[in-house]
């Protein structure tokens, strides 16, 4: 097992190798992406029962609730394949984790919209500086601050390196930011717009839920692979096995 | 004299010859505090619910605005290098600048900030709060904005791509600074908030010189 785990990373740090299997492991996320996405929001706005306080304002949280949570799983994977880089030099890793940069941050604007959207009806104002909104607008910033860097570089490798390092940094303040932020707000605010998220969610409303956490990561996967695999075909543009492979397109 | 003492009394000398460099930021600070009596409202009573707030945005803005030039000349001339080459601890080089950085941004802001409290009506029982917080705060400040120099140093109009890259990062130690003043402008308790400053000081203290080497190492490959 651990030999064919290590076999398997070896294995990802060649852009070809990657290329060529994800071509066909990507059929095998998409199908269970577009399954999911669509029973979880088939059953979550039509077959789920209202809320009795909220009534059918709270389905949002559909959407909401999924990309909330990969925004932040999203920003560590990021730091995560940057260290990789800067640890092991593996080219692919930062070529993931430039890939998973604006997909993370769209994560998070989703997020971000779809709750002020929400917070309209049940709060009766679009914006609130609450704690969780507060720290998923800086999340919101870490993300842009990444993307700017990166952009901002002149050579690839530098580029990536000076992204690595800053996903590293922000992801060890992450945690510092959340609960600076929560202890701020209860500073600051007096707790009158709690959500209730802690207590306990009826069966039939968090089972769709899950369908939909689950359809979110996949469709998350299927997104960096796309990224990723256009990332290679830039990167590796002058390589050999690139012309062939385009040259072999053309022709059919 | 080690290599990293020679750079700080370098620095340091040369700060002092062109007093523009640690005057600057003052001048800013001081100009950004006059904005917000002249934008929102002189009444003193106002002004002293919001000057400790205030007084630590103009901190923040003004060692973010010092701070662009920290590695600039370093990376151009080519000392880098040099550092480099002399096998020296990147990271006591790092924690070097960031001292010197320190002793000319973040010591005058903090020396001159309970002066311009006055002019914003801070509470009486606020100055000692101010002032610790700001002595706690501004290295914490130049510690992580020396992240940011370090990994814009290359960069063409780096500035406002280092304050794109650091403001999130502030988030927590203007809180907390503002909560240490403003509890302390209201009679209550501010030690937690200055122990949770110390912590952060400290960590990363241990830490962000470890980021300033690795980004300061890219701007060799350019």
């Amino acid at each position: 097992m651990w030999e064919a785990l290590k076999r398997l990373y070896h294995r990802m740090g060649s852009p070809k190798w990657f290329y060529e299997i994800s071509a066909k492991w990507l059929p095998w996320f998409v199908v269970p992406t577009v399954g999911f996405l669509l029973v979880g929001t088939i059953w979550g706005l039509a077959f789920t029962p209202a809320d009795y306080q909220q009534g059918n304002s709270f389905r949002i949280i559909y959407i909401h609730v999924p990309a909330a949570l990969l925004a932040q799983s999203a920003y560590a994977m990021m730091a995560i394949a940057g260290a990789v880089f800067l640890i092991w030099r593996m080219k692919m890793a930062a070529w993931v984790a430039a890939s998973i940069a604006p997909i993370g941050a769209s994560f998070c604007f989703l997020a971000l919209i779809t709750g002020a959207i929400w917070g309209k009806p049940t709060w009766g104002t679009w914006w609130v500086w609450d704690a969780r909104l507060t720290s998923m607008l800086l999340l919101l910033f870490l993300y842009f601050g990444v993307m700017a860097l990166q952009k901002a570089m002149d050579s690839e490798e530098s580029a990536a390196k000076a992204g690595a390092i800053l996903s590293l940094v922000g992801l060890v303040n992450i945690p510092i930011i959340k609960y600076s932020v929560e202890w701020w707000n209860t500073l600051h605010q007096p707790a009158t717009l709690k959500f209730t998220e802690e207590s306990t969610m009826a069966m039939e409303m968090l089972i769709p839920l899950l369908i939909m956490i689950a359809g979110f990561y996949l469709l998350f996967a299927v997104l960096v692979f796309m990224r990723t695999r256009n990332q290679v075909l830039w990167h590796e543009r002058k390589k050999n096995w690139v012309k062939q492979y385009m040259q072999s397109r053309a022709d059919k | 004299m080690s290599l990293v003492t020679a750079t700080i009394k370098r620095d340091l000398v040369i700060a002092a010859r062109n007093p523009g460099e640690w005057l600057n930021p003052l001048m800013f600070f001081l100009m950004v505090l006059a904005l917000f009596p002249l934008a929102v409202d002189p009444d003193p009573k106002f002004l002293s619910k919001i000057a400790a707030g205030v007084v630590w945005v103009a901190a923040l803005l003004a060692t973010l605005l010092s701070l662009d030039a920290l590695f600039k000349a370093d990376v151009e001339d080519g000392t880098l290098e040099q550092w480099l080459a002399s096998g020296e601890s990147l990271f006591a080089m790092a924690l070097g600048k960031v001292f010197v950085h320190w002793c000319i941004s973040g010591l005058p802001l903090t020396l001159v900030a309970p002066l311009l409290a006055l002019m914003m009506n801070l509470p009486d029982e606020a100055y000692s709060a101010l002032f610790f917080s700001l002595l706690l705060g501004t290295p914490i400040l130049s510690l992580l904005g020396a992240v940011g120099a370090a990994l814009t140093a290359g960069v063409r109009s780096g500035g406002l791509l280092l304050s794109l890259v650091i403001l999130p990062l502030y988030i927590p130690i203007l809180i907390f600074g503002a909560s240490a003043v403003y509890h302390a402008g209201i009679e209550m308790e501010y030690v937690g908030q200055l122990g949770f400053l110390a912590s952060f000081l400290c960590l990363s203290m241990t830490l962000a010189p470890f980021a300033v080497a690795g980004a300061l190492k890219l701007n060799l490959s350019r």
